[in-house]
């Protein structure tokens, strides 16, 4: 049953137009990235660069202010993996109390949280605003990383508690059996055993952080410490219909995620296949 | 690089076990939280009830007011929602986003299910495909938008082949056009969820049994008959979970907009989220942007709730 027919090759082929087709936009994003002044007006949107240059890229890291792409990137490099740390830290140790808890505040804590991924960030955004500017937290790249912490805890708390009821406790009680801390069995055993769950907090987490812009350009805008899309966002508003350029800045900020994804695509895959159903 | 165990570790939340640890752990662990302290809680509680909680209670309290940012403000009732209510620029932009949601949840699953459905067994080169058509998902919405707005531009690809067609009359600056430019968001968001959607039913499809389809497919049922009566039943938790999140994301639409036409042409791009960010950070009318995101909230809310409703319903 189900095995390779003439009709699947036909749905091969099928597939994978569709799959030329959608990734056309690439195309033209590799195409014009390469072209040079001269060719963006005088040349077809479709046709290949004709003297293919890599002057694009090379103007971008002269730009300075707040259009400064790597500044840019330097700091949403920071931001992701602090948030990403603090997320790891905090979601761990809070998602183990809740999922091994046996007292009646366990599970209202752990609705706490499942309520507030949910709860939608536009509404908090204002008050967060201004209780980030009051105590001086506004156009600080801690500030970002503690404020990302925060918003995205309630979902790495749900990852972990999920996993960790998935997981017997049969580690724990023969490590304290032998004479471990709490501590010890936490660092030592559970720690260890939450890997999966880690990773795809990890890669969740960290893709939401990289990717957000809403965030960074309310309390980042105008600050010199702009993560990447921000930075974008001011560059390609700077520029008129440069379509060379802004295709420049748009695979410089694509290459570290791509790259990541490229190389760790299973994990990305099983990461939110299995995240969003647990 | 590709192997079938990502089938069995997708659908591994299925077989979770119920563990026999329940009655052990409540016995041993009378007074303390099992293995941990009670109190390694209490930072993540505390910054969660401090952002989400505090901040979200705030922001409400802040609708029915007139404050700009800076300064005293006062108490205003419901004025700010009888603004919103008789203001034609915000119907639209509430008109735009639930047009967003609806259309992009509609489309992005039919195809992002139908690939699922061609790439779920036999083809040999699956696993690759589910790597392309997974890319743009991983790219920032803000990026993949600057992409767009070049092939709707009118030097861009989609004019240059409608030229070469001879289809010169058909030609315009498709983000400067009123009624297409709503359609061009709901594009650009739609090439970006698909792969979304397609990964979320693989995860879905591969809990059906083989042979559960394999005994239809014997009994002589058409390939359509065996879909609407084995396969989509199967998989309806995989339909609650990407139609909702589908929903409550294309809600919050901001990014695409930003990039592709900063709202115009004329508004007919807003949505509420663009409104709430203008409103309350760049005109600084907090309260009005406060009572925005509060209607956009309660419309969030509502869809999460029947999401609940949705997915408990299959379970039991």
């Amino acid at each position: 049953m189900f095995r390779y027919t003439s009709g699947s090759l036909i749905r091969e082929i099928g597939v994978w137009i569709l799959a030329i087709v959608f990734l056309l936009p690439f195309y033209f994003l590799i195409t014009m990235a390469l072209k040079p002044d001269a060719e963006v007006y005088t040349t077809s949107s479709l046709a290949l660069p004709v003297n293919p240059t890599f002057n694009n890229f090379s103007s971008l890291f002269v730009a300075s202010g707040q259009s400064n792409i790597l500044l840019g990137l330097m700091n949403s490099i920071i931001i992701t993996a602090g948030s990403i740390f603090g997320l790891i830290i905090l979601g761990s140790l809070t998602g183990y109390v809740i999922a091994r808890s046996t007292r009646r505040w366990g599970k209202a804590t752990y609705y706490l949280f499942l309520i507030a991924i949910v709860l939608p960030a536009q509404l908090g955004a204002v008050p967060l605003y201004i209780g980030a500017r009051t105590i001086g937290l506004t156009g600080s790249v801690w500030g970002m990383i503690f404020l990302y912490t925060g918003m995205l805890l309630p979902l790495a708390i749900f990852l972990y508690a999920g996993f960790l009821r998935g997981l017997g406790t049969e580690y724990e009680e023969a490590a304290s059996i032998d004479g471990a801390s709490r501590w010890q069995v936490f660092f030592r055993i559970v720690f260890p055993l939450l890997a999966p769950a880690t990773g795809t907090v990890a890669i969740l987490c960290g893709l939401i952080v990289w990717n957000d812009f809403f965030t960074a350009l309310i309390f980042l805008g105008g600050s010199a410490n702009q993560t990447l899309p921000v930075s974008m966002y001011y560059f390609i508003g700077s520029l008129v219909s440069k379509w060379n350029v802004i295709f420049a800045i748009v695979i410089v900020s694509m290459i570290p995620i791509l790259a990541f994804y490229l190389f760790a695509q299973k994990r990305f895959i099983q990461g939110f296949a299995g995240g969003l159903k647990g | 690089m590709h192997s079938d165990t990502e089938a069995n570790t997708v659908a591994g939340p299925h077989h979770r076990t119920p563990g026999p640890d329940r009655k052990t752990r409540s016995r041993r662990s009378r007074g303390v939280v099992g293995f941990g302290h009670w109190w390694w809680a209490l930072p993540g509680v505390l910054v969660v009830l401090a952002i989400h909680y505090v901040a979200t209670g705030v922001g409400g309290f802040f609708a029915f007011t007139n404050w700009t940012g800076i300064g005293s403000f006062q108490l205003v009732g419901l004025a700010n929602f009888q603004k919103i209510l008789g203001d034609p620029s915000k119907i639209l932009a509430l008109g735009n986003t639930l047009f967003l949601a609806f259309g992009s949840v509609v489309i992005v699953n039919i195809i992002g299910l139908a690939i699922a459905l061609a790439l779920n067994r036999t083809l040999k080169s699956r696993y690759i495909l589910r790597v392309l058509f997974f890319m743009p998902v991983v790219l920032s919405p803000l990026a993949v938008s600057y992409i767009w707005k070049f092939i709707f531009d009118f030097n861009g690809p989609i004019n240059a082949i409608l030229k070469s067609a001879g289809l010169e009359s058909w030609q315009k600056s498709w983000l400067g056009d009123p009624t297409f430019a709503i359609w061009a968001v709901l594009i650009v968001i739609v090439w970006q969820q698909t792969g979304f959607a397609m990964v979320i039913y693989l995860a879905g499809l591969a809990g059906v049994p083989t042979e559960v389809e394999e005994a239809a497919a014997i009994d002589g049922t058409t390939l359509w008959q065996r879909f609407w009566h084995v396969t989509l039943p199967a998989i309806r938790p995989a339909v609650a979970i990407s139609t909702t999140l589908g929903i409550v994301n294309g809600l919050r639409v901001f990014d695409q907009i930003m990039a592709l036409t900063n709202g115009g042409p004329a508004g007919a791009t807003e949505t509420l989220a663009t409104q709430v960010y203008k409103q309350a950070f760049s005109l600084a009318n907090f309260g009005y942007g406060a009572a925005l995101a509060l209607i956009l909230s309660a419309i969030i809310l509502v869809f999460a709730v029947i999401q609940q409703r949705v997915t408990r319903g299959t379970e039991s």
